[in-house]
């Protein structure tokens, strides 16, 4: 579903700044895979999800999605295979638009935008019945201003924007890190609830080892731009957080140090 | 200080306010919508005059010469658009420089620092001179009145229509917009070229109104438009939350805006002053939101499912 060929990319090149983020990393995705991003700050997660995503064009390399190579496309027409989550709950949605309005926005991603009406009737009831799975009361909101959420209850928006046209490829940028504890707990499990529901091919970072582990049926650990663990299959299922900084220093030659990383 | 000097006055202050209304309009779609400070308009209602008046005076009909003046004002907002999205300079100098740019324009097209109609040669559709005695339909105030409240209406359905809706996105948050598909570049010069637009037909209609087009007749347009928008926001904001009637707000923030000026110049203060006394209204009124959250912030609700 995704193919990634040695994906380069310098950020500040030519300068004291000159930042080498991603290291010819290639990386194929199959058909209904859930995979989890682990590594410290500065490992390349975001920078290759954002590579991905066409935030910026790359140095060099090639990034097929669905065998479409789409390189070369600007942000706006990649999105149209691509549903995103932030980090930051302020990012994902259009705070002074309302809730019925976020979704048919997102209803819309990936067609051109004409002089019809922004949002039909019998999309409002669509959108009833879908924010009613999220079982955060949002159904009875449709015209309430995003800004008026709070940071978890749009997280839970933004996701369902991001699949409510079926995305091929579902981008989690560490979308749980700004929550509370419980909070981010409710929002990895109406993910989970949405990617089984959708069979998504779904790239999940986390700074959470345990959510890497328990998550998704393969994980992939990233260290100064380069993949350098990637475990799958029945070697995931019975996977430790021991058991990977074990591996982690086996790899890298030195101690897992980022502390956030390990204790979530 | 007689009263009378003040209440004949009125009506004009009414008229004049009406039509800057239509330009405080524009400004409210980049300043409010799209969240740029375009600096373009101070060239472009002297375009949207210069180029109204010199057709008029070539004999073209009223409506054409309008229509016409919108038009220049469309292309000049698309120059400060294409200046920001595609040679990526920032908005506020991207503005400046197509503003500095319009000057030149404007002196060629109306080929002189000044040019005058007068109202008794030409059909004009607005004039100072159409405010008292006149037929009702014929009265600047109503006209004006009627084109503000179907611009109204017009931008009211574009701005509910998936095209508008995503323009609104944009200039609330550009990373969410193309995350959904959003073309966020073509979406910031479509947003100029619209407010520079309306500006420029403010512009012609207050060329015609005045009964001139100056080559400085733009000069601080700008402070007068976020006048405008921000005095309606002040008294009406919290009566309008409807999209319609906060573009409502806006004209009546304009009218006001003259009404003031009116008292202002009725109670003699010195007329050099007057753009001293908009700047720092102007100012102020945008420190409120600072200075709001910095002095009177209440805690903020923490996340929560």
């Amino acid at each position: 579903m995704l193919e990634l060929k040695n994906i380069s990319k310098t950020f500040n090149p030519g300068t004291v700044n000159e930042k080498r983020a991603l290291k010819n990393v290639s990386l194929t995705l199959e058909d209904g895979d859930f995979v989890t991003v682990i590594g410290g700050n500065g490992a390349g997660k975001s920078t290759m999800l954002n590579a991905i995503a066409g935030v910026w064009p790359v140095d060099q390399g090639q990034i097929l999605i669905d065998n479409q190579d789409v390189t070369k496309l600007p942000e706006y027409k990649r999105a149209a295979f691509l549903g995103r989550v932030f980090q930051d709950p302020m990012n994902g949605t259009a705070a002074t638009m309302g809730i019925e309005e976020n979704l048919a926005l997102a209803l819309r991603r990936g067609q051109s935008r004409t002089l019809r009406v922004g949002i039909k009737n019998q999309e409002r009831e669509v959108y009833k019945r879908l924010l009613a799975t999220l079982g955060l009361g949002l159904e009875e909101r449709l015209t309430s201003k995003v800004g008026l959420l709070s940071g978890g209850q749009r997280q839970a928006l933004t996701l369902l924007m991001a699949t409510l046209k079926k995305p091929k490829l579902l981008l989690l940028d560490e979308h749980t890190a700004a929550l509370d504890p419980k909070t981010a707990a409710k929002v990895l499990e109406t993910t989970e609830m949405i990617v089984n529901r959708d069979k998504l091919t779904t790239l999940m970072i986390t700074h959470n080892m345990k959510d890497a582990i328990v998550h998704g049926n393969r994980l992939i650990m990233m260290m100064d731009g380069n993949i350098i663990l990637d475990i799958r299959g029945e070697e995931k299922k019975g996977l430790t957080v021991e058991d990977l900084l074990h591996k982690f220093e086996e790899v890298s030659g030195e101690e897992f140090t980022s502390d956030k990383a390990i204790l979530g | 200080m007689n009263i009378m000097n003040l209440i004949n006055a009125l009506p004009g202050a009414v008229a004049q306010g009406l039509i800057w209304g239509i330009m405080a309009i524009g400004v409210y779609i980049t300043f409010r919508i799209l969240d740029i400070a375009d600096l373009t308009v101070d060239g472009t209602l002297c375009t949207g005059g210069a180029v109204c008046i010199m057709m008029m005076q070539s004999g073209q009909n009223v409506w054409i010469s309008m229509v016409i003046a919108l038009i220049a004002g469309m292309l000049a907002g698309m120059a400060t658009g294409l200046l920001h999205t595609f040679m990526g300079i920032p908005a506020i100098l991207a503005g400046i420089l197509t503003q500095l740019g319009l000057y030149s324009i404007n002196l060629k097209i109306m080929g002189k620092a000044n040019q005058a109609i007068n109202v008794d040669k030409y059909d004009l559709l607005v004039s100072l001179r159409y405010i008292k005695g006149v037929p009702f339909y014929k009265n600047t105030i109503l006209i004006v009145a009627l084109m503000i409240v179907v611009l109204i209406f017009i931008l009211y359905w574009f701005f509910g229509t998936e095209l508008g809706c995503s323009l609104r996105a944009t200039g609330c948050n550009d990373k969410m917009a193309r995350a959904q598909g959003i073309n966020t570049d073509f979406n910031r010069v479509l947003g100029l070229m619209l407010s520079n637009g309306l500006v420029a037909l403010s512009g012609a209609l207050l060329s015609q109104y005045q009964g001139f087009a100056d080559i400085n007749m733009g000069r601080g347009a700008i402070v007068i438009g976020l006048a405008a928008v921000i005095i309606g926001e002040a008294i009406f904001g919290k009566i309008f939350r409807n999209f319609g009637f906060q573009l409502l707000a806006v004209a009546f923030g304009s009218i006001i805006y003259y009404f003031v000026l009116q008292i202002v110049i009725w109670m003699g203060i010195d007329t050099d002053l007057l753009k001293l006394l908009s700047a720092v209204v102007v100012a102020i009124f945008l420190a409120i939101p600072t200075w709001k959250s910095r002095y009177f912030s209440k805690p903020v609700r923490k996340g929560g499912v």
